[in-house]
């Protein structure tokens, strides 16, 4: 079993239509550590990102990643514009040329975006940020391919993971962006960041494999 | 909410649309979001940006003296690369760019790459972070001090030096000096209303201030109990002079090798025998008879203690939407850095000697 390169073009969508909805929510959780603007930012860019699409569709992943990431880029601001910008610019690499992926694929995909996330942000396991996500994600999958685990298997286990390191972040102190000036005030909330991370990741699940 | 905005999503467009109208002077380009003039002469591009909201910051400095471009993002939100990638294109005469970047995350990775891409085509680019808020103890736990209002001062500064036609490499030293000579602390009494949000970010007492507050609305560090200006005043005076020295780890643009090289730096130490540039900086909804009873306490702070008030600026400046409160800038400076200050600029929010 593979990911269909419509299956890619239907996340993507569905993303949009997340943080289309979940806009009030994510920009609270800003409001709560942060300038509450994440909602609106990841909206903004998402907008963009489902209209851009629709001119690329014939292309392959690695287009299509690259293509989100530079509309990212420009369209969402804030810390985290570049940081997922660079996310997709990155994984668009192992995408190149193909027109579906493997788990193997996927799982060089997220690790590649999310090294390009640090290599930008310097971001640290425990900081409190999106890459607390990634990070966890990458590991699911890792050990999925270990196992031998099929796509299916794979995915279901990656939706649980994001939504464990969402949650850990709960209890972590932000030691980078905005929310790291409240210092131990930070503590108790759940990164907006983590958040947006986990609802991308859970967006993937829910087309290829159907809601969980 | 009430607001006089027509449509939440226009602000940022409309107030520009605004400025350009009323001076003509000022050319703003819509995609992507950019304001920049013509100076009279060549010179080193000056080139800032960040959120809107802060405003006369920084669209409001454009003019000769100081600042040729800005790129305003979103409310609160840092401008994308591709605003300052066009700007810079455009204001570049060939004697290079230079980005003014307050420290916040967001503004510094949008610019870091905005910087790379430039550096891809052969435009000569620096980019100095500010990060005067003492208010924000340690580096290490934290993104590092913000910028604030000192940006004011740097700006005008390091534009009066490049009017002068001094080099990329001479405005950047100026304006790392100036960064290292400044200090800023602000104080909020109500907080801002972020119009997508469209309620007040924090909620005050009628006996509480936020002590320590940036310019988002964020909370600031502590919440401490409101007596009376005086005192207040006092709180603000030993946070800006009794601050130790801070080093941290600015990223800086190598241009030759192409790539991101950390230099550790510190702080310059406060003495008697300096004369100060005092910035007392309205965040927005603060009366300006409140501002100047301020600076009447501070003034009488330094006289007592010694400090030498060489020149001041009490205004809005670096505002936070319609934030009550207020912010204070001292800038520890010698007679060159005066002389840059006491220069001609003629901008839209500041305006001497033209
Ligand atoms: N250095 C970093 N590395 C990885 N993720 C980060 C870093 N800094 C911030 N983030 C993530 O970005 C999220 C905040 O994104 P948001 O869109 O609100 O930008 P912002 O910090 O408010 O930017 P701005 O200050 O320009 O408004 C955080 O919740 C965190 O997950
Ligand atoms: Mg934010």
């Amino acid at each position: 079993m593979t990911i269909e390169k419509s299956q890619i073009l239907n996340w993507l969508n569905s993303c949009a239509d997340i943080f289309a909805k979940e806009r009030d929510y994510l920009t609270q959780l800003d409001a709560d550590i942060g300038d509450a603007d994440h909602g609106i930012n990841m909206n903004r860019g998402f907008e963009r990102v489902k209209d851009k699409i629709t001119t690329i569709e014939d292309q392959d992943i690695g287009t299509i990643f690259k293509t989100t990431g530079m509309t990212l880029l420009s369209s969402v601001g804030g810390a985290s514009g570049p940081l997922y910008g660079t996310f997709f610019i990155r994984a668009a690499a192992a995408g190149n040329g193909k027109q579906s992926i493997d788990l193997n694929d996927l799982c060089q995909i997220f690790s590649d975006g999310v090294d390009g996330v640090v290599a930008r942000g310097k971001a640290q396991p425990g900081d409190k940020t999106m890459c607390d996500v990634w990070w966890t994600v990458v590991e699911a999958l890792e050990k999925s391919k270990d196992e031998g685990q099929d796509l299916q298997q794979a995915l279901v286990a990656m939706g649980e993971a994001s939504e464990k390191g969402a949650a850990a972040t709960i209890e972590m102190q932000a030691k980078k962006g905005r929310a790291s000036y409240l210092g131990e005030r930070s503590i108790g909330h759940q990164d907006p960041g983590a958040t947006s991370s986990m609802m991308m990741v859970k967006a993937l699940r829910d087309v290829v494999v159907g809601q969980a | 909410m009430k607001k006089l905005i027509n449509n939440v999503d226009d602000i940022v467009k409309e107030q520009l649309e605004g400025m350009a109208l009323a001076h003509p002077e000022l050319k703003f380009n819509d995609e992507p979001r950019y304001v920049w003039h013509e100076p009279k002469q060549k010179q080193v591009a000056l080139l800032s940006g960040g959120g809107s909201g802060h405003e006369p910051l920084h669209a409001g400095f454009i003019g000769d003296g100081m600042l040729t471009g800005a790129c305003p993002g979103e409310v609160f939100t840092s401008p994308t690369p591709d605003q300052m990638y066009e700007c810079a294109q455009k204001v570049d005469a060939g004697e290079g760019v230079l980005f003014f970047v307050k420290n916040y995350t967001g503004d510094v990775l949008n610019f870091e790459t905005a910087v790379e891409l430039l550096h891809g085509d052969d435009v000569k680019v620096g980019s100095i972070i500010i990060d005067d808020d003492v208010a924000v103890k340690d580096s290490l736990y934290t993104a590092g001090r913000r910028g604030v209002a000192a940006t004011v001062l740097l700006e005008k500064i390091v534009g009066a030096a490049a009017a002068q036609g001094q080099s990329l490499e001479q405005c950047e030293a100026l304006a790392r000096r100036v960064n290292n000579q400044a200090r800023s602390f602000g104080v909020a009494l109500q907080a801002c209303t972020v119009p997508a949000a469209g309620k007040p970010s924090f909620v005050l007492a009628d006996n509480e201030v936020e002590f320590g507050v940036g310019i988002h609305g964020e909370p600031g560090i502590e919440r401490r109990e409101f007596t009376d200006v005086k005192t207040l005043v006092e709180q603000v005076f030993s946070e800006l002079v009794d601050c130790p020295d801070y080093s941290r780890t600015l990223r800086e643009w190598d241009r030759e090798k192409g790539e991101w090289t950390e230099l550790e730096t510190t702080t310059e130490r406060f003495d008697l025998d300096s004369e100060y540039i005092v910035l007392v900086n309205g965040l927005g909804g603060t009366p300006q008879c409140e501002l100047l009873g301020v600076y009447r306490e501070f003034a009488l702070k330094c006289k007592a203690t010694g400090y030498n008030i060489g020149r001041q600026l009490i205004g809005d400046y670096c505002t936070a939407l319609n934030m009550e409160g207020f912010s204070i800038t001292m800038l520890k400076a010698d007679k060159e850095l005066l002389e840059l200050w006491d220069a001609a600029v003629n901008t839209p929010a500041l305006r001497w000697k033209c």
